[in-house]
C-alpha cells in the first residue's frame, strides 16, 4: 500500500472504528446509536445555524492547536496556551471596545493586540528557560492561573467594575451580517479565514524559513545546534513566543468574534488544554492540525445536539467524543494492522 | 556437521534499498564465528533477522537442523538464541537485576520475586567471571560493566548461542583482552558464539571461521587458522587495502593555530586544561597522542568556541578567536569533526541533505533573506554524497538511518567542503571498519596537501603514528613533548602518554 493512500486511508479507519466503539457504549447504557448519531450529525451539518456554529467552534481550535505543535516542534510542551489565550482575549477586547479607529486599522491593531499580548505571556516561560533552565510546564502551569485569577481584576478595572466588557466596536468586529444571514444567526465570523491564513504562517515558518530549520533543529538535537553555531536559548524564547501569539490569537477569536467581549472567568475555558490534544492529533503538524480542529471542533459543537435529540446524557457525550477522538489519536496502531494485511496479502502471492 | 544454526539464501530489504541478498551463515556448536564486512555491510540487518526483529523477504533459517520462522524476539529466547547489542537496551536508573528480568519478571504471589533473580544473576557471574553486582544500578557502572548485564541477560534467558553486536567498539585494549576472556569461558560451557567486528585483529586472535559480508552480498566462509588479515581486509572491501597510509614529506608554512597556556575546566569547574601550548601549521597534520581524558575533549571544546575559556589565548591566522561564539570561530575558518558524532555532529532527525547545511544554512547558496532554499541544499548536499561516497538509501534518508561510517563520510564531507583553514579532526575513525578509516585518513592528507592546517585528536597509536606528521603527546591538560613519527615508536610514545617522560625532560631544561 502506498504511503499516500495509507495517510488518506488511516484517519478515516480510525474515526469509524471510534464511531463503533461509541456505538457499542450508547447501546450498553440504553441508548439508540442510530438516533445518537443522527443527532450529532445534525448537530454538526443539520442547519445552516449549526454548520456556521460549528465553524466558529472549529477556529479557536486551529489556533490552540498551532500553539502547541509549533512549541512542540522546537521540543518544548507549551502547557501554558491557556493563560495565553486569555490574555489575548483581553487584550483584543479591550482595544476593540476602548479604542476608536477605522476598520481598517482597529481590526487589525485589536488582532496583533491579542498576538503580542499572548507572546508576552509566553516570554516569561521562554526566558526562564532559557536563562536558568526553569522548565517550561512548570512555570507554564503557573502562569495559567495567575492569567485566570487576574482576568477578573482585569476586566473590573478597565469597565468601572462590571463583570464583563462592552462589546467590541464594529470597526474590531470579526462578525459579518453577511455571513451570519447566510447561517441563520449563528455566531460564525471571518476568523475562519485567519485560521487558515495561521496553518499557512505555521507551514511557512517551519518549512520554507531559515528560523525554521533552526527552531526544528534546536528541537531535535540542541547540542547538535550548538555545535553548528546556532543561539539555542534565542530558538527557546523566539518558540515560546511564537507558540504564545498563535494562543493570543485564539482569544482574539473569541474577543472579536464569537462573543465581541470578555466576560469575568470563574475556570479555564478549555480550548487551550484541549489545544495539546489537537495538536497532538494533527502530529504537530499545520495541515495535521488544521484538520484535527476541524474534528475536534465538530464534535464538541455536534454534541451538544445529542441530549436534546436523542435523549442521550452529557457523559455518554464525552465518552462517545472522547473515544473517537482516542481511536483517531492511535492511528499508529491502525497503520501497523494495515501494514500486516498488505504484508500478508504479498505472502499468499 | 552439525549446525547449531543455519541461515540459508537469507534476503531482506528496507523499501527498495536491498540490506542483505543471499546471505549464509552456518554457526557450529561450540565455535566462535566472525561475521566481517565494512560499515554498513549488513551485518546488524542479518542478526537482527537472527534475533526475531526484521522478517526476511527469503531464505531460511535452520535451528539443530529444525526450519524454524523467527517472528519475534521471544520466539528468539525460546529457541536459545542472545543478543548483546551494539547500543546496549539498558534502562538507566533500575538495578543490574531489574534489567535483567525486565519482560521476563518472576513473580511470586502476584509480587516480583527480586531476591531470587539477583540470586541468580549473582550466579551465572561468578561462573562465567562477569564480577557484576546485581543491586547496583546501571548509571553507576561503567560501559564495560553495561555489556557484561547485557551478556548475563543472554544467559539468564537460557541463550545457547550469543550474538555480539560489535562489542569492542566502545572498549579499551585492556578491556577487550577481558571480553576476550569470557568469550573463551563461554565456549568452554559449551556456547556457541557469532561475533560481529571489522577488527581483523580481533578476528585473527578470536575466532575459528569468518563469514564476510560486502555492500548486503555473501562473499564467503573461511577458516581463520587458513587465511590472513590483508586477505581478509581484501574480501570485506573488494579492493587491495594499504594498511600503512601513502604521503609526502609535509611542507609546513605559516602558523595557523596558535594555542597560548590555555586553561579550561570541566562541567564541574574542575581544571583540565592546565596551560596549553600548540601550533599548528598551513600544510601540516599534528596529532595530539594522549590517553582519554587528559583534557582533550576540553581542548576542542575550547578551541571552537563550545566551552568557556578560564584563560589564554586561541590564536587563528594571527587573529585573537579566544572566547568567539561557534558561528564566528566557524567562520574565522575552522571546520570541526566532533568527537561525538550523534550528540554533535549530525541531527539524527534530519534528513542527511539538511545536515549537509546545519553550519552554512543561513547563508547563500542555502537561503537568502531569511528564506531557505531547499532544492539547492539538495542539490549541494547530492553533489558531496556523491564525493565522499555516502552510502544510503536516498539523500532524504534520515541520518538516523544511516551506518556509522556512512554518517562519519556525510559530516567530513560537508566540513571539508566549507574549505576551512584549520580542521579539526576529533576521533573521525572511532568505530568504522578499515575501508572508511583509509579514506577518512586520506582525506585528511588531502586537506594536508592542499595547504591547511590539521589537527587529529586520537586514542589509537598507530592511526597518530600513521597520518600525523608532527606528535603533540597530552598529559594531565598539557603537551608534554612533541615528537616526529620517524623519530620514535609506539613504545616511547606509550611511555610519554603515561607521563613519563616529564622528568628526564625537565633535567634536560624541557621546551615543549
Ligand atoms: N530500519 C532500516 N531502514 C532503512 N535502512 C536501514 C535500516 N536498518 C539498516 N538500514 C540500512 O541498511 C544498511 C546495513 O545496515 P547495518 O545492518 O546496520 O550495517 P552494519 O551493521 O553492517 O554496519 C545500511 O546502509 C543502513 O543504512
Ligand atoms: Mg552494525
Amino acid at each position: 500500500m502506498s504511503s499516500r493512500t495509507q495517510n488518506f486511508l488511516v484517519p478515516i479507519i480510525s474515526i469509524i472504528l471510534g464511531l463503533i466503539f461509541g456505538a457499542i457504549v450508547m447501546l450498553i447504557s440504553g441508548y439508540n446509536p442510530v438516533a445518537g448519531y443522527t443527532a450529532l450529525w445534525n448537530g454538526i451539518f443539520g442547519s445552516s445555524y449549526n454548520f456556521g456554529e460549528t465553524v466558529r467552534t472549529i477556529i479557536p481550535y486551529v489556533f490552540s492547536g498551532l500553539a502547541v505543535a509549533f512549541a512542540f516542534r522546537t521540543g518544548l510542551f507549551n502547557i501554558g496556551v491557556e493563560g495565553q489565550l486569555i490574555m489575548g482575549w483581553f487584550a483584543a477586547a479591550y482595544v476593540g471596545f476602548a479604542w476608536d479607529l477605522p476598520t481598517i486599522i482597529h481590526l487589525p491593531v485589536a488582532i496583533l493586540a491579542a498576538a503580542l499580548v499572548g507572546a508576552a505571556w509566553a516570554f516569561i516561560p521562554g526566558i526562564l528557560k532559557a536563562r536558568l533552565g526553569v522548565h517550561e510546564v512548570i512555570v507554564t502551569i503557573m502562569m495559567n492561573y495567575i492569567a485566570l485569577r487576574s482576568i477578573n481584576p482585569l476586566i473590573a478595572a478597565v469597565t468601572g467594575g462590571a463583570e464583563r466588557t462592552p462589546k467590541v466596536h464594529e470597526s474590531a468586529s470579526l462578525r459579518s451580517e453577511f455571513l451570519q444571514s447566510l447561517t441563520d444567526y449563528s455566531r460564525m465570523h471571518w476568523g475562519f479565514i485567519i485560521a487558515i491564513i495561521g496553518v499557512f504562517v505555521m507551514w511557512f515558518i517551519l518549512e520554507k524559513t531559515t528560523l525554521g530549520y533552526e527552531l526544528k533543529s534546536v528541537g531535535f538535537n540542541r547540542n547538535a545546534s550548538e555545535y553548528a553555531g546556532m543561539n539555542v536559548k534565542k530558538n527557546i524564547v523566539l518558540s515560546m513566543v511564537i507558540s504564545g501569539a498563535f494562543a493570543g490569537l485564539a482569544g482574539a477569536m473569541e474577543a472579536l468574534g464569537t462573543f465581541g467581549n470578555i466576560a469575568s472567568m470563574s475556570s479555564f475555558s478549555g480550548i487551550g488544554f484541549d489545544g495539546i490534544a489537537v495538536a497532538l492529533l494533527g502530529a504537530n503538524q499545520p495541515v495535521g492540525v488544521f484538520f484535527a480542529a476541524v474534528l475536534f471542533g465538530s464534535l464538541k459543537n455536534g454534541g451538544i445536539n445529542m441530549p436534546n435529540e436523542a435523549g442521550v446524557p452529557n457523559e455518554i457525550v464525552s465518552i462517545v467524543i472522547a473515544l473517537i477522538i482516542l481511536f483517531a489519536a492511535s492511528g499508529y496502531v491502525i497503520r501497523l494492522l494495515l501494514d500486516r494485511a498488505g504484508k500478508s496479502k504479498k505472502e499468499v502471492k | 556437521m552439525e549446525y547449531v544454526i543455519e541461515m540459508l539464501g537469507i534476503r531482506k530489504q528496507f523499501g527498495d534499498f536491498v540490506a542483505n541478498n543471499n546471505i549464509t551463515l552456518q554457526l557450529k556448536k561450540g565455535e566462535i564465528h566472525a561475521l566481517l564486512g565494512e560499515n554498513g555491510a549488513g551485518k546488524s540487518t542479518l542478526m537482527n533477522v537472527l534475533f526475531g526483529l526484521y522478517q526476511p523477504e527469503a531464505g531460511i533459517i535452520k535451528v539443530n537442523g529444525k526450519e524454524v520462522k523467527i517472528t519475534d524476539p521471544n520466539v528468539a529466547n525460546r529457541l536459545g538464541i542472545g543478543m548483546v547489542h551494539q547500543h546496549f537496551m539498558l534502562v538507566e536508573n533500575f538495578t543490574v537485576t531489574e534489567n535483567i528480568i525486565l519482560g521476563h519478571e518472576p513473580t511470586r504471589g502476584g509480587t516480583i520475586n527480586i531476591k531470587d533473580a539477583a540470586k541468580k544473576v549473582q550466579e551465572l557471574s561468578e561462573r562465567y567471571g562477569l564480577n557484576v553486582d546485581p543491586y547496583a544500578k546501571i548509571e553507576d557502572i561503567s560501559v564495560r560493566m553495561q555489556q557484561r548485564v547485557e551478556i548475563i541477560k543472554t544467559l539468564y534467558r537460557g541463550a545457547e548461542i550469543l550474538i555480539f553486536d560489535e562489542p569492542t567498539a566502545s572498549l579499551t585494549p585492556q578491556e577487550i583482552t577481558e571480553l576476550i576472556q569470557i568469550m573463551k569461558l563461554l565456549i568452554k560451557e559449551g556456547k556457541s558464539i557469532i561475533l560481529i567486528t571489522h577488527k581483523l585483529q580481533e578476528i585473527m586472535d578470536v575466532s575459528d571461521r569468518v563469514t564476510i559480508i560486502r555492500k548486503g552480498e555473501g562473499i564467503g566462509t573461511v577458516t581463520t587458522s587458513e587465511t590472513n588479515p590483508i586477505q581478509l581486509a581484501e574480501m570485506m572491501v573488494g579492493r587491495q587495502v594499504t594498511f600503512k597510509t601513502e604521503k609526502k614529506e609535509a611542507q609546513p608554512k605559516d602558523v595557523v593555530l596558535k594555542v597560548e597556556n590555555l586553561v579550561v575546566a570541566d562541567n564541574r569547574g574542575i581544571e583540565k586544561v592546565k596551560g596549553l601550548n600548540l601550533e599548528v601549521r598551513a600544510g601540516e597534520i599534528v596529532g595530539i597522542a594522549g590517553i582519554d581524558g587528559n583534557g582533550q575533549a576540553e581542548l576542542i571544546e575550547a578551541i571552537t568556541g563550545l566551552r568557556k575559556v578560564k584563560s589564554g589565548k586561541v590564536e587563528l591566522n594571527n587573529k585573537d578567536i579566544t572566547g568567539f561564539k561557534p558561528r564566528k570561530i566557524t567562520e574565522a575558518g575552522i571546520g570541526h569533526i566532533p568527537q561525538d558524532r550523534h550528540k554533535h555532529g549530525l541531527v539524527l532527525d534530519f534528513p542527511i541533505s539538511d545536515n549537509i547545511a546545519l553550519q552554512t544554512y543561513y547563508k547563500e547558496p542555502f537561503s537568502k533573506n531569511g528564506i531557505m532554499d531547499y532544492k539547492k541544499v539538495r542539490g549541494i548536499a547530492a553533489d558531496i554524497i556523491k564525493e565522499f561516497d555516502v552510502r544510503a538509501a536516498s539523500n532524504m534518508s534520515l541520518a538516523r538511518s544511516l551506518s556509522g561510517g556512512n554518517q562519519q563520510k556525510a559530516i567530513i564531507g560537508r566540513e571539508i567542503t566549507r574549505n576551512p583553514d584549520l580542521l579539526i579532526a576529533a576521533l573521525p575513525t572511532r568505530g568504522l571498519d578499515v575501508g572508511a578509516i583509509e579514506y577518512i585518513h586520506k582525506r585528511l592528507i588531502e586537506q594536508r596537501d592542499k595547504g591547511k592546517a590539521v589537527l587529529l585528536i586520537s586514542f589509537e597509536l598507530d592511526e597518530v603514528m600513521n597520518v600525523s606528521d608532527r606528535i603533540a603527546v597530552i598529559y594531565d591538560g598539557a603537551i608534554i613533548d612533541t615528537v616526529f613519527p620517524r623519530e620514535t615508536n609506539e613504545k616511547e610514545l606509550g611511555l610519554l602518554m603515561a607521563g613519563q617522560e616529564l622528568s628526564s625532560k625537565q633535567s634536560k631544561g624541557g621546551d615543549a
